[in-house]
């Protein structure tokens, strides 16, 4: 499924009353089965724009929209969250079987396919688990197998591994690109870190700081699958380089700013 | 250890006061006399009614209470209209001291059974719709996201998020709920009743029984640890999650 993001802006009301411009015509989209990594400074945004794709919020100009077809009981979209976000009442298997429960899947078919994803994503023997008894990786696989149960046809990643340490990130997203060869699915991923979002991505959208508007989308020259060693490799470090380019002065302005 | 060894010298020191005469048996009759009543009364069956009797006005009294409490507690939680009635309602309501209304209630629902179970409704109403709503009001705004994200809806959200959430504080008032159960109990039988474990205690004064007094203290103390000891157990067993206690 393709992602359309249109021309979109959202402004809302912050506590104290005051109009806050969080985007300002965001045009991008990302093809069938592409991942595409948006990166930017903080509060550039990208938790609203996911908050529109996943349908939370509408749009106060502009349009998201989904093209393809999408088969009756799929969802367009289904989200893993930075903190996880899972319930804690709830064992490893019942936190993935949620939204199979709120698409009206009868129960014989949620375990099954809750198992399915439990076993894809490394969780097997931990079914009974509730969250607390977890560490974090384990906490955000749940999460990820939360959201691939549903089999939705485009998935949003809010920062998924930023909750994590710098090796289990890693041991992470290596797991989570194996998933996705698997899948095929279309993600979206918002990131703050660069690297992984140039490692993981095909392409990378560049926000500016707030109000969030698209600075530049740069494409990743680099074979899939894709391993640790090409980490080191001139395609990674050029796009790197010229992503670091874009948000660094992104956020001089920032500091200057504050500096005033 | 440290701690049964502190309760049984309270016992002992008890005793030995009472043996010795010290303290006259008529103000406070040593424990195995109490205990001897106790058996005594267990035997003829005196002390079992009155149990029986007090028991169904609590355990009556308690359930409408926290029903009415948690779905009370909910309702002003979920809906901002209910909200927005409720709480100023709530919060007026709330200081009356109970007991107060128990002569009104007894001009209503007359001296029967009906008014102390209705007061003891009343005690267990107020802790337990202030806590419910207080657990609702205090669902994980990131969690109600998610389930939103997941295509859950209000009534999804209510029953999945908001009462899980909300249990823990909902059982913190079920415990305040029964001490007050309790006493409101105990306050009704000793204005206006001829059976129950209040009436045995006020009644065992007015003919100076004091061994009789002190085993229905002794039954009420009991009914309360065993009121806290189920409560925590069920509590464990609804609440898997919780990490300590």
């Amino acid at each position: 499924m393709r992602v359309i993001v249109d021309g979109v802006s959202q402004t809302y009301t912050d506590g104290r009353g005051q109009i806050v411009e969080a985007l300002a015509g965001v045009t991008f989209t990302v093809e069938a089965e592409e991942l595409v990594a948006v990166v930017g400074p903080s509060g550039c945004g990208k938790s609203t724009l996911l908050s529109l794709l996943a349908g939370l919020l509408t749009p106060t100009r502009g349009r998201v929209g989904f093209e393809g077809e999408l088969p009756p009981g799929r969802p367009a979209t289904a989200m893993v969250f930075q903190e996880f976000a899972l319930f804690p009442w709830r064992t490893v298997q019942a936190n993935v079987e949620f939204g199979l429960e709120e698409a009206g899947h009868p129960a014989s078919e949620r375990r099954a396919l809750a198992r399915y994803f439990v076993e894809l994503t490394g969780l097997g023997g931990f079914e009974r688990k509730y969250p607390h008894e977890l560490s974090g990786v384990m906490r955000q696989r749940v999460g990820i197998a939360r959201a691939l149960a549903v089999d939705p046809a485009v998935l949003l990643m809010d920062e998924p591994f930023s909750a994590l340490d710098a090796q289990t990130r890693q041991l992470l997203q290596e797991e989570l690109l194996g998933i996705w060869e698997r899948t095929r699915k279309t993600i979206l991923y918002v990131t703050h870190n660069i690297q992984e979002a140039v490692w993981m991505a095909d392409r990378v959208v560049v926000l500016s700081r707030r109000p969030g508007r698209v600075l530049d989308v740069v494409p990743v020259e680099l074979k899939r699958p894709r391993t640790e060693a090409m980490l080191g490799e001139p395609a990674l470090l050029h796009a790197v380089e010229r992503i670091w380019g874009l948000v660094k002065s992104q956020a001089r302005a920032a500091l200057q700013e504050g500096a005033a | 250890m440290a701690r049964v060894l502190g309760l049984a010298g309270l016992l002992v020191l008890w005793e030995v006061l009472t043996r010795t005469g010290v303290v006259p048996e008529l103000f406070l009759p040593s424990p195995l006399s109490v205990l001897a009543a106790g058996v005594q009364m267990l035997r003829s069956g005196e002390l079992f009614a009155h149990v029986v009797t007090s028991l169904g006005r609590i355990l009556l009294g308690f359930g409408l209470g926290a029903l009415a409490g948690v779905a009370v507690g909910l309702t002003v939680g979920v809906f901002s209209v209910a909200e927005a009635v409720g709480t100023p309602v709530i919060a007026a309501t709330f200081p009356i001291p109970k007991i107060a209304l128990l002569p009104l209630l007894i001009l209503w629902l007359g001296i029967g059974e009906a008014s102390k179970v209705a007061v003891i409704t009343l005690g267990v109403f107020f802790p337990m719709a202030i806590n419910t709503y207080a657990g609702v009001r205090h669902a994980d705004p990131l969690l109600l996201r998610a389930a939103v994200s997941f295509g859950a809806g209000r009534w999804s959200l209510v029953r999945k998020v908001m009462l899980p959430s909300a249990l823990p504080m909902i059982f913190a008032g079920l415990k305040l709920g029964a001490g007050t159960a309790l006493l409101l109990l105990v306050a009704a039988e000793m204005i206006a009743a001829s059976t129950g474990i209040g009436f045995l205690v006020l009644n065992a004064q007015n003919l100076m029984e004091t061994t009789t007094l002190m085993v229905g203290i002794v039954v009420l103390s009991l009914l309360g640890l065993a009121s806290h000891w189920l409560l925590t157990r069920l509590e464990r067993a609804a609440i898997p999650w919780k990490v300590d206690s």
